[in-house]
C-alpha cells in the first residue's frame, strides 16, 4: 500500500526500479538459454533490451534530473528493437519456410 | 630509314593475327595473309639493302644505323637493355637472306601443305619465326639477341613438332629445344661475364675498338684462361648449339620431322647459321681479345664439318642427307670465321664465310624445296623408294642438279665462289687446314651427287601412282631459288660484307680453285659410275668397310653417347636420388604439417555444435567469470 502512495506521490526509491530491471533482464536470459522456439527466443531479447531502457530513465531521472539525454536515448532504443524486431521476424519466417520449424535445436545446417 | 621498323611489326601482327582467329578463316586466306605479309617486308629488305649499300658510305667505310635504339629495362646507370634495329652490313645481307628464303618458303607452303590440318597454325609459326630471326640479326645489343635467340628456339620448336599427334615428332622437338637451351646457358653466362667488365650490352660500344671498354679485365682469369676467353667461349657454346657444331649437333638431323618447308627455312637456310651470325657480330672482339677461342672454333668447325660429311655419305633418308650437309657446311662457315684475321686481306676468312652463308642459305633451301617436292611425289623419305624421277619431276631434276652443282663447287654456280674464298683463307691459315676442307668438299660433292643420282637416276622403284610435276606454288620458289643460286656467286660479295665494313676486291686463287675443282669433279664422277646405273659396288664397299659404314649410319654413336650419359648416368645417380629427397624428405615434412593440423581440428571439432544457446550458455559463463575477477581480484 505503501509502495503504491509512493509511486503515486513520485517518491520510490531507487532499487525498485533497479531490482524491476535486474529481474526483468535475467528472465531474458534464462528465457534465451532455455526456450527452444525462435519466437520465444526473440521476445526474451526484447526483454532485455527493455530492461537496459528502464535503466536508462532511472539513471537519467536520479543521477541527472531536468536533462533528457537517457529519455531520447531510451525512444531511439525502442524505434530500432522495432526494426530488429522486424528483421529478425523475416529471418524466422524465412527459416520456417525451409526447415518447417522453428525450433532453434534444429538449426544446425552450417555446422559441417 | 624508319621504315625498317616496318619489317619486324608486321610479320609480328601477321602471326598475332593468324594465331588468334585460328582455324576461323578458311585456310587460303590465311595463307595469303602469311605470304602477302612476307612478300610486303621482302620488298622492304631489298629496300633497305639498296638505301644502305648506296647510301650510308663514308670515306670508304659502311657506317653503321641505328634507326631505332628504345631503353626497355634499366638496371644501373650503365646497365640497360634496348630494344631497337641495328643495320650494318652483315645484318643488311642477313635481311635480305632472311626474308627472301621465307617468302620462297610461304609461297611454296601453299602447295606443300595445303591439305594439312592445322594450315593456319602453320602460317603463325611461320610468321612468328620470321620475326623472331629478324629481331635476332637486327638487334643493337647483345640481350635484344638473346631474347630474339630464345623466340627463335621456340619457334623452332612449335615447328618441328608440328605433326604433333606423331610421337617422333615431338620427341624431336623436345630434343632440339632441350639441346639448344642447354647451349643458350653458356650463351647467357657468357653474355653475363661480358657485360659484367664491360657494362654494357651494346654492340656498338662492345665491338668499337676502344680497349678502355675491357679495361677492367686486364690480367683478370679463372682457371688459367683469361676471362674475355672464358666469356667469348661460353658465348660460342651458344652459338655451337644453334648452328649444330660438334658435339651439340644431335638435335638437327632430328629435327627433320617437321614438315619440308620449315626444314627449309629453319634447319637449313637461317635459324641454324645463327651461330655463325652470332660469331660474325663479335667477330672484332673474338680477334682482338680471343684469338684463341677463335682458333679454337675453327678446329671444332673443321671437325664437325668432316664429322658430318662422313655420316652424310651412308645416310639413306634423304632429308637427313641434307642435314648432315647443312652441318657440314656450317662447319665450313665456322672455319672461314676461326681462320679469318681482321681487314683487308687478312679479313677474307670472314668474308667468305658471310658470302658462303648467303649462297648456302640459297642452294640448301632449294635442296630442301626440292627434296620436299620429291617427298609430296612419292610419300616416302627414303633414297631407295626413289631413283629414275627425272622424266616424271622435270623442273625438281634441274633444279636439283644446279644446287648440286652449286654445293659441290663447280663453277660458275655460286657455291664455287664462296668455297673457294673459304678454302683459299684455310689454306693461308695453314696448309693442313686447307688439305683438310679441299678433302670435305670432294667428300660433298660425292654425297650430293649420291644423293642426286639415286632420287632422279638409277633403278626405277615400283610408285604406287605415277610421281608428277609439284605445282605451280612449289616450282615457283624452286625456279627462283636456282635462279639466284646460279648468279649469287657473281655478286661483288667484298664490296658489300668484309671484316672491316671496307670494300675488298675479290680475287680468284686459281691454284685453289683448280684443285678444289678438280677434287669436286672426281667426286662427282666417282659418283656417277657409283650410282648412276644401279651397281653392286657401294654394296661391296659397305660390306668391306662394314665397321666403318655402321658407324657413320649410326652417326657414330653420338646419340647413344648422349642417352647413356643421361639416362645411366644423370638419372640414376642424381636424379633418382634427387627425387627421393624430395618425396621422402620435402613433401613428407609438408604432409606430416598438415596431417597434425588435420588430426587437431578433428579433436576440437565438437565445439562447433552449431547450437545457439550453446554458444550463448558459455558466453554467458565467461562474462560472469570475467565479472567475479573483476571484482574479486
Amino acid at each position: 500500500m505503501e509502495l503504491i502512495t509512493n509511486f503515486l506521490s513520485g517518491s520510490v526509491q531507487i532499487e525498485a526500479y533497479l531490482g524491476l530491471s535486474l529481474i526483468m533482464f535475467f528472465a531474458g536470459i534464462y528465457g534465451f538459454l532455455s526456450r527452444k522456439s525462435l519466437l520465444m527466443i526473440l521476445i526474451s531479447i526484447e526483454l532485455m533490451l527493455n530492461a537496459a531502457d528502464i535503466n536508462f530513465v532511472v539513471f537519467n531521472r536520479y543521477l541527472y534530473p531536468g536533462h533528457l539525454e537517457g529519455f531520447y536515448f531510451t525512444l531511439f532504443t525502442i524505434a530500432i528493437a522495432a526494426c530488429e524486431t522486424a528483421v529478425a521476424i523475416a529471418i524466422i519466417i524465412n527459416i520456417y519456410r525451409n526447415l518447417n520449424s522453428v525450433e532453434v535445436g534444429n538449426l544446425d545446417e552450417m555446422k559441417e | 630509314m624508319q621504315y625498317t621498323l616496318l619489317i619486324l611489326v608486321l610479320p609480328l601482327l601477321s602471326f598475332i593475327v593468324l594465331g588468334l582467329v585460328d582455324s576461323k578463316w578458311s585456310p587460303k586466306v590465311a595463307g595469303t595473309i602469311g605470304t602477302l605479309v612476307l612478300g610486303i617486308i621482302t620488298a622492304l629488305s631489298y629496300l633497305t639493302a639498296w638505301e644502305y649499300f648506296s647510301m650510308h658510305q663514308v670515306a670508304g667505310v659502311y657506317e653503321k644505323v641505328i634507326p631505332y635504339n628504345i631503353e626497355w629495362l634499366r638496371f644501373t646507370e650503365f646497365l640497360h637493355i634496348n630494344l631497337g634495329i641495328l643495320l650494318d652490313p652483315i645484318s643488311v645481307m642477313m635481311l635480305v637472306v632472311i626474308t627472301t628464303v621465307s617468302f620462297m618458303v610461304n609461297i611454296y607452303s601453299l602447295g606443300y601443305m595445303v591439305n594439312e590440318k592445322g594450315f593456319e597454325r602453320y602460317y603463325a609459326f611461320l610468321s612468328l619465326f620470321t620475326f623472331s630471326m629478324l629481331g635476332l640479326v637486327v638487334a643493337t645489343n647483345i640481350f635484344q639477341m638473346y631474347i630474339f635467340w630464345e623466340l627463335v628456339g621456340v619457334s623452332s620448336y612449335l615447328l618441328i613438332g608440328f605433326y604433333y599427334t606423331k610421337p617422333s615428332a615431338v620427341a624431336a622437338a623436345k630434343k632440339a629445344f632441350i639441346v639448344t637451351r642447354f647451349a643458350d646457358l653458356g650463351f647467357l653466362i657468357g653474355i653475363l661475364v661480358l657485360s659484367f667488365y664491360s657494362k654494357t650490352f651494346d654492340f656498338g660500344i662492345l665491338t668499337s675498338g676502344n680497349p678502355s671498354v675491357f679495361a677492367s679485365t686486364v690480367g683478370v682469369s679463372f682457371m688459367g684462361v683469361s676471362v674475355m676467353s672464358w666469356a667469348l667461349g661460353l658465348i660460342f657454346i651458344g652459338g655451337a648449339g644453334k648452328s649444330a657444331m660438334f658435339p651439340l649437333q644431335i638435335w638437327l638431323p632430328d629435327a627433320m620431322e617437321g614438315p619440308t618447308p620449315v626444314s627449309a627455312l629453319i634447319h637449313a637456310a637461317t635459324m641454324v647459321v645463327a651461330g655463325v651470325y652470332l660469331v660474325a657480330r663479335l667477330f672484332p672482339l673474338y680477334i682482338v681479345y680471343a684469338p684463341d677461342v677463335l682458333h679454337g672454333i675453327a678446329y671444332v668447325g673443321a671437325f664437325t664439318s668432316l664429322f658430318a660429311a662422313v655420316i652424310a655419305v651412308v645416310q639413306t633418308d634423304i632429308k637427313r642427307v641434307l642435314a648432315f650437309s647443312t652441318i657440314s657446311q656450317i662447319g665450313f662457315m665456322m672455319v672461314g670465321l676461326g681462320v679469318s684475321g681482321n681487314g683487308g686481306h687478312e679479313g677474307l676468312g670472314y668474308m667468305a664465310s658471310m658470302f658462303h652463308l648467303f649462297t648456302h642459305a640459297m642452294f640448301k633451301a632449294l635442296l630442301f624445296l626440292g627434296a620436299g617436292s620429291v617427298i609430296h611425289a612419292v610419300h616416302s623419305n627414303e633414297m631407295n623408294h626413289m631413283g629414275g624421277l627425272r622424266k616424271y619431276m622435270p623442273i625438281t631434276n634441274w633444279t636439283f642438279l644446279i644446287a648440286c652443282l652449286a654445293i659441290a663447287g663447280i663453277p660458275p654456280f655460286s657455291g664455287f665462289f664462296s668455297k673457294d674464298e673459304i678454302l683459299s683463307a684455310c689454306y693461308e691459315f695453314s696448309p693442313y687446314m686447307g688439305v683438310t676442307m679441299t678433302i670435305i668438299a670432294g667428300l660433298t660433292a660425292f654425297y650430293m651427287f649420291r644423293l642426286y643420282f639415286n632420287i632422279f637416276w638409277g633403278k626405277e622403284h615400283k610408285h604406287e601412282h605415277t610421281p608428277h610435276e609439284s605445282g605451280f606454288a612449289m616450282a615457283l620458289p624452286l625456279v627462283f631459288l636456282a635462279t639466284v643460286t646460279v648468279f649469287a656467286g657473281f655478286i661483288p660479295f667484298g664490296h658489300f660484307v668484309t671484316s672491316d665494313r671496307a670494300n675488298y676486291n675479290i680475287e680468284l686463287d686459281t691454284v685453289v680453285a683448280s684443285i678444289s675443282v678438280l677434287v669436286a669433279a672426281c667426286s662427282i664422277a666417282l659418283a656417277t659410275i657409283l650410282y648412276r646405273k644401279e651397281s653392286a659396288v657401294p654394296k661391296k664397299l659397305a660390306t668391306t668397310f662394314s665397321g666403318l659404314h655402321s658407324a657413320a649410319s649410326h652417326r657414330f654413336y653420338i646419340d647413344e653417347v648422349y642417352l647413356f650419359i643421361t639416362k645411366k648416368i644423370i638419372f640414376n645417380n642424381i636424379s633418382k636420388p634427387l627425387a627421393w629427397f624430395d618425396r621422402h624428405v620435402i613433401d613428407a615434412s609438408m604432409n606430416g604439417m598438415a596431417g597434425t593440423t588435420q588430426w587437431f581440428s578433428l579433436k576440437i571439432k565438437s565445439f562447433q555444435s552449431g547450437q545457439v544457446q550453446q554458444y550463448a550458455y558459455v558466453f554467458l559463463l565467461g562474462t560472469l567469470a570475467i565479472a567475479l575477477m573483476v571484482i574479486f581480484i
